[in-house]
């Protein structure tokens, strides 16, 4: 226990002094923000159903943030420990692997959810957007969405050899997802084809189950089935698959 | 003698490339104790299966009466490791780094008395990418001591280490043994085994060529003594011949090497006394573990 804690305190204080990562969880969002805002602005709009932009894209873009730390941050940064032979350091200590994942896991998860906090309390300061219906429902979806994103991380992970072919892949992955999945921007003006594309990608499901409880929609359980398998799946595939160097 | 570590008919392969084969020694408590051999001879991954972080393929392990396998996690409380390959997170502290290792085991010791004995002191808050070769190498060695272990492992200790560097570290090493620690120390380095080692295992092609203290693993070669000066002007070095102990003179350059055995050095002194000579340059050579390597395998341990 003081193991873990040592080491989540010790990992909180090395993600502070990435300044990558901590761009893309805290500040990249809000860049976004700001920039969308400007551009059309928060506007009632028929075609949204009478909301604003930037109402639409809050939600959204707490899906992106779910994905870039799932897919890119997770893996990437797990990849270099293990590249650089960290892992290997860790492991000749008496530690257990939960000890050194649980840390990164813990890591993210708070991460992940200060940058969704200063997202929303940013959105709603500047440009009034409405907050969601459910918090606690939203902040469920949150931490399965995140924990089913970690695990596919984790996988690929184990599945690539160097931290450099883990980056460009993870990309390869990631950016096509974000833009189908509308994340980046409204799935319901993309044509019909694209869109059932689109329902193939988690990242959709992760966009649809927050977006949904977010205006009081309720769960969408085909988004909850697809991550919870996502999570069953990632997790065992990615502890089966675990590799030291 | 207690036997702290005990390895008997250890086998490792990797895929094709048998990398252990066929390894029994022990270690004693309180010595230290050498694995030397040339790049490649098995060195690392014999200590890896030994840490409990390689499984062997066959072969049985104990090691301070535990089964590095099974018990890996109980057998990594009580012994110390520093790994040939290894590093931790660029961006962090020196202490940091210290004070994270220290939360790992049941009793750590003072980890800024161990900086201080390392000469990291005022390094305290450097962060571990901003340190120097040697300066990284300290800080694993006070990793690997910051659980008071009653074995330590040192897989390529003064690889990177200026010459001066290695020296003050031989001292370190001896004073990890003054206190009571067990020392397994990996080196390719044959000067440093045998100026710092109780015993050595010479190990080549993944098997053990040698295993003895390093003053009988040089006796035992019976390459003799050599003594070698610069001669003055008219003298004649086959006189020498005749000298006690003495059974063969060459010529090499300037200088003049008389091989033979006993304490030759005494003789062929005195005899040069006789002839009024004094070479300042007058000197004894041993033969060295690099010469125990060659003479049983035939190769220089560097080719
Ligand atoms: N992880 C691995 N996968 C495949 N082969 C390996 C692996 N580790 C070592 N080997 C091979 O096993 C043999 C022994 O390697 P090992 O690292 O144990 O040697 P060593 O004596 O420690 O050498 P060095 O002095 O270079 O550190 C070598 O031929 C090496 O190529
Ligand atoms: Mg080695």
């Amino acid at each position: 226990m003081r193991a873990l804690f040592k080491m989540t305190w010790v990992e909180f204080k090395l993600f502070l002094r990435e300044p990558i990562g901590a761009f893309f969880t805290l500040i990249f969002p809000l860049m976004l923000l700001f920039i969308f805002g400007s551009i059309f602005g928060n506007e009632p709009s028929e075609l949204m159903g009478g909301l604003g932009s930037v109402d639409v894209s809050t939600p959204a873009y707490i899906a992106m943030i779910i994905g870039t730390v799932g897919l890119m941050s997770g893996p990437i940064s797990l990849v270099v420990y293990r590249e650089q032979g960290i892992l290997r350091r860790f492991r000749a200590a008496p530690l257990r692997p939960v000890t050194i994942i649980g840390a990164q896991v813990i890591i993210y998860f708070l991460m992940t959810l200060l940058g969704v906090v200063l997202l929303v309390v940013a959105a709603h300061l500047v440009y009034h957007v409405r907050l969601p219906e459910a918090p606690l429902a939203v902040f469920a979806a949150f931490c399965l969405s995140l924990a089913s994103f970690l695990a596919a991380g984790f996988v690929l992970a184990s599945l690539m050899p160097t931290a450099r072919t883990t980056q460009v892949v993870a990309m390869a992955i990631f950016y096509p997802m974000l833009f189908l999945s509308g994340a980046a921007g409204p799935r319901q003006i993309m044509p019909e084809t694209v869109q059932k594309v689109s329902e193939f990608l988690p990242l959709t499901h992760v966009n649809i189950l927050i977006g949904d409880l977010w205006f009081g929609e309720g769960w969408s359980l085909v988004s909850v089935a697809v991550l919870v398998g996502m999570l069953v799946i990632g997790g065992t595939v990615a502890s089966r698959t675990f590799r030291w160097e | 003698m207690e036997t702290v570590c005990q390895i008997e008919h250890l086998c490792k392969a990797y895929g094709s490339t048998i990398a252990v084969n066929d390894i029994s020694l022990d270690v004693q408590r309180g010595e230290i104790f050498g694995i030397v051999g040339p790049n490649g001879a098995g060195k690392t991954t014999m200590v890896e299966c030994v840490m409990g972080l390689r499984r062997p393929d066959t072969g049985t392990m104990r090691v301070l009466g535990l089964d590095p396998h099974r018990q890996g996690y109980e057998l990594r409380q009580r012994i110390g490791i520093q790994l040939q390959q290894a590093a931790i997170p660029d961006r962090i502290k020196v202490w940091e780094a210290i004070d994270l290792f220290a939360a790992f085991y049941q009793h750590p010791a003072d980890w800024n008395k161990l900086l201080e004995q390392w000469g990291l002191a005022d390094k305290r808050k450097a962060s571990f990418a901003s340190l120097s070769g040697g300066q990284r190498q300290r800080l694993f060695i006070a990793l690997a001591l910051i659980n008071n272990p009653e074995l330590v492992i040192l897989d390529e200790l003064t690889t990177g280490l200026d010459p001066q560097a290695r020296r003050a570290t031989w001292d370190l090493v001896r004073a990890i043994r003054e206190r009571g620690t067990t020392v397994v120390l990996v080196t390719h380095f044959m000067d440093e085994a045998e100026r710092l080692c109780d015993r050595v295992a010479i190990i080549d092609q993944g098997q053990i060529v040698a295993l003895d203290t390093p003053h009988q693993l040089v006796g035992k070669l019976a390459m003799g003594t050599r003594v070698r000066f610069t001669p003055g002007n008219g003298f004649d070095p086959v006189s020498l011949k005749d000298t006690q102990g003495v059974t063969s003179v060459s010529r090499e350059g300037s200088e003049v090497i008389v091989s033979g055995s006993g304490p030759l050095m005494a003789h062929v002194a005195a005899a040069l006394a006789d002839h009024n000579l004094a070479p300042s340059d007058l000197r004894t050579e041993q033969a060295t573990l690099e010469d125990v390597f060659l003479a049983l395998t035939g190769r220089q341990i560097r080719d």
